[in-house]
């Protein structure tokens, strides 16, 4: 799900300044700083510690790929890791490559936009469809010897539907590094991370961005090129635990300031601490949509599209030693995936709980009289008084233009807040410098690793279903590996392309993703017909798929969502027909379309075009593959039983917070 | 595969972890720890962090010695779980 999650909120770290106009000469980030960006005042006085802890990490990021190069003889080596590796490791991978930061950020952001109920995209959006993709489809993802996942829409389909998915994906992954290295790059200039820096050696402010944006390039490119696939998901590892011990203490230190979960709940109020109050109708709840559709839509359609579907994850999976670890992978992976709600979205309901600001923080409040902007965030109102002073809300500042240096606000006059430094001032706020070294190289990580992956995927599809397929045929195999290395080169060399390419246009971000969300949505339906009914045709797939994503696109074209500002790119550019209460209402019907059209599509044209031969779908197909032999395991062994704990832990923590 | 991940992953966390350790030790009392409401993190953190390294490495090194010891069924072990996908 997070996929989706990310175009509808998730990305807002990385339109910073979207709004602004002239890119070029300042770069926009810094006139955002200067304007808005922590205007609690915060600096990021980084000491020597902070340093050290990051390139310690940096050092063992690229010393990984240096220990693995000797490892790399043969292209499975490099693309699949060899298909070697143990399930925990691939688990980890698994989440990792989707923890990017514009999660780690976007999560904290909406916890303070909609409170808990922002836990529904790890609970309903990504266990069950996890569960799923381990149980019933990694038998024939891993099974098939498909070594991507185009390539199984090959083995099952034919040719056409493959090379639409891996031609669309091969797309999708440049520009999602692309945009994770932006981000990147502007939450360095927005944190001055490099400030000091480039002030001690005389370098102009205005290079930070692209030194960051070279610097992750260099690192990412580096560990991939020298260890392949075994690299980037042992640096995901890396990366995972990074988070995590850069993360908890934020939380630990935080509710202890709030006074705990009952602290945020007597600040905040029931409805940012239930998941599921006022699910019944979309206008009683911050997400606006009701309760099916954010079954259906999110539950259902988006997240096992994203997580049974796209090979950014599934990857990690078809790296394991087994048939059986592959299954197990996804079931790992869903353990610390639940209690990630813990650790990414609690810091942004405490940066809106904390009750009052320390004597420190007062003292480094700070105020830009060139702006003449009252940088009031640190004045913690507990409610969003109309007092004339805009103010922010706890740690989260009021947003400014970053052109004309006013506070924005909504049609009724109230300021609006600037969410996306929820996570990011917590980090300023709580952790002293060491500390704060560790909390940082932990957000540079999870950019770094959503990076990675896309890169790796993009490799590795590149190779075997685009070179390999329709350019260079009958290579050997250290050919292909060789291509291996030059595709990642390339990959990264377009990310960067990507990566100015929006800089450069402002809108282009959303339209991209709107883009993605269409080429995406209906796939599910394409992938579950082809593994559980076996009269599926190659055509019926193509066609399904390609009449879904047009449903998609007219869907989007024919309602509004009511929060954003008149018809545009959000919608309603053919006819406004319906208008639901939100964007995220919007995006889950769809995908709810989508998937009904490319389904009834794939299944009335496969029903007049001829199937294939049974003998030909062994392994491909649910009902001609034999089951997994499970007797030799006992029962805590079996993938099913890890299945039901992990579906009983969610049903609990639903129950928790219910 | 031929490295073992619990190493690095548990000498980057005893490296780092011990860098805060120490850190935090010199520090301890001090005012930048009015930010984390009193408590020396990089002192407590630095010796979880560096607990957790540790805990990685004596893993990695037991599994490693078990190899050592037995080193025909290691391979015979790892035959099946290769080959069996094959049967589907």
């Amino acid at each position: 799900m997070e996929a989706q999650c990310k175009i509808q909120i998730c990305c807002a770290v990385v339109v910073y300044g979207s709004s602004g106009g002239t890119l070029r000469g300042v770069p926009r980030g810094l006139i955002v700083h200067t304007a808005s960006a922590l205007a609690v005042g915060l600096k990021t006085n980084l000491t020597a510690i902070d340093w050290l802890i990051m390139l310690v990490y940096f050092a063992f990021v690229l010393g990984v790929g240096f220990l693995l190069k000797r490892h790399m003889r043969t292209s499975t080596d490099f693309f699949l890791a060899g298909r070697a590796l143990p399930a925990w490791v691939c688990g980890l991978a698994f989440i990792s490559a989707n923890l990017g930061a514009q999660e780690v950020i976007g999560m904290g952001a909406s916890g303070a936009k909609y409170g808990i109920a922002t836990s529904q995209f790890y609970w309903i959006g990504a266990i069950p469809a996890m569960v799923f993709v381990g149980l019933f489809m990694m038998p024939f993802y891993y099974g098939s010897k498909a070594r991507s996942v185009p390539e199984y829409l090959k083995l099952r389909y034919d040719e056409k539907t493959r090379a639409w998915n891996a031609g669309s994906f091969a797309i999708m992954t440049v520009f999602s590094s692309g945009i994770s290295m932006y981000a990147m790059a502007k939450l360095i200039q927005v944190l001055h991370i490099f400030d000091g820096v480039f002030i001690h050696f005389g370098l102009p402010l205005s290079w930070i961005f692209h030194f960051s944006i070279f610097l992750s390039a260099v690192i990412v490119l580096g560990y991939i090129s020298l260890g392949g696939l075994t690299s980037a998901i042992y640096n995901e590892v890396l990366q995972f635990f990074l988070i995590v011990a850069g993360f908890m203490p934020l939380v630990w230190i935080g509710l202890k300031n709030v006074g705990g979960w009952h602290g945020i709940q007597r600040a905040l109020g029931p409805g940012y601490t239930h998941s599921w109050r006022g699910m019944a109708h979309a206008s009683t709840n911050p997400l606006g949509t009701e309760w099916y559709a954010l079954v259906f839509g999110l539950g259902f359609v988006l997240s096992f599209g994203y997580w049974c579907t796209d090979f950014l994850v599934i990857q990690s999976a078809m790296a394991a030693e087994s048939h059986l670890a592959a299954r197990r992978v996804p079931l790992i992976a869903s353990i610390p995936k639940m209690f990630f709600p813990f650790l990414v979205i609690l810091p942004g309901l405490i940066a809106i709980s904390v009750p009052t600001v320390t004597q420190h923080m007062m003292a480094q409040v700070q105020t830009t009289p060139a702006l003449g902007v009252a940088r009031g965030a640190a004045t913690a109102s507990m409610t969003s008084d109309a007092s004339s002073v805009p103010v922010g809300r706890g740690l989260i500042p009021v947003k400014i233009d970053p052109i004309t240096g006013r506070v924005l606000t909504n049609d009724k006059g109230k300021p609006l807040l600037d969410y996306d430094l929820a996570t990011p001032n917590m980090l300023l706020h709580f952790f002293p410098t060491g500390m704060l070294g560790l909390g940082l190289t932990a957000l540079l990580a999870s950019f770094m690793s959503g990076m990675a992956g896309n890169v790796t995927a993009f490799n590795t599809v590149w190779t075997y279903d685009i070179y390999q397929s329709y350019i260079h045929k009958n290579g050997t195999d250290q050919h292909y590996l060789w291509m291996g290395r030059m595709a990642t080169i390339g990959g990264v060399a377009l990310s960067i392309g990507a990566a100015y390419f929006v800089t450069s246009f402002n809108n282009i971000m959303d339209a991209l993703q709107l883009v993605f969300s269409f080429v995406n949505a209906p796939l599910l339906a394409t992938f579950l017909l082809g593994m559980f009914w076996k009269r599926t045709t190659g055509h019926g797939a193509f066609w399904g798929l390609l009449s879904g994503t047009c449903a998609a696109a007219l869907h989007t074209g024919l309602t509004l969502p009511a929060d954003v500002s008149g018809v545009g790119i959000h919608g309603g550019w053919i006819a406004v027909l319906h208008v639901y209460p939100s964007t995220m209402a919007q995006t889950f019907w769809t995908a709810i379309w989508a998937f009904a059209v490319c389904f009834v599509m794939t299944v009335g044209l496969s029903l007049m075009t001829k199937p294939r031969e049974e003998k030909d779908l062994v392994g491909l197909v649910y009902s001609l593959t034999p089951k997994p032999a499970e007797g030799h395991l006992l029962w805590y062994q079996r993938p099913a039983s890890l299945a039901i704990l992990v579906l009983a832990m969610v049903v609990v923590l639903n129950l928790v917070f219910l | 595969m031929g490295l073992d991940i619990r190493l690095p992953l548990g000498l980057l966390f005893v490296v780092t972890g011990g860098m805060m350790a120490v850190y935090g030790l010199f520090t301890h009392g001090s005012a930048i720890y009015e930010k984390s409401l009193g408590i020396d993190i990089n002192l407590v953190w630095g010796l979880v962090l560096s607990v957790f390294g540790l805990t990685m490495l004596l893993l990695a090194y037991l599994d490693r010695r078990r190899a050592a010891k037995a080193p025909p069924v290691n391979p015979a072990s790892k035959v099946p779980p290769v080959t069996r996908p094959r049967g589907h």
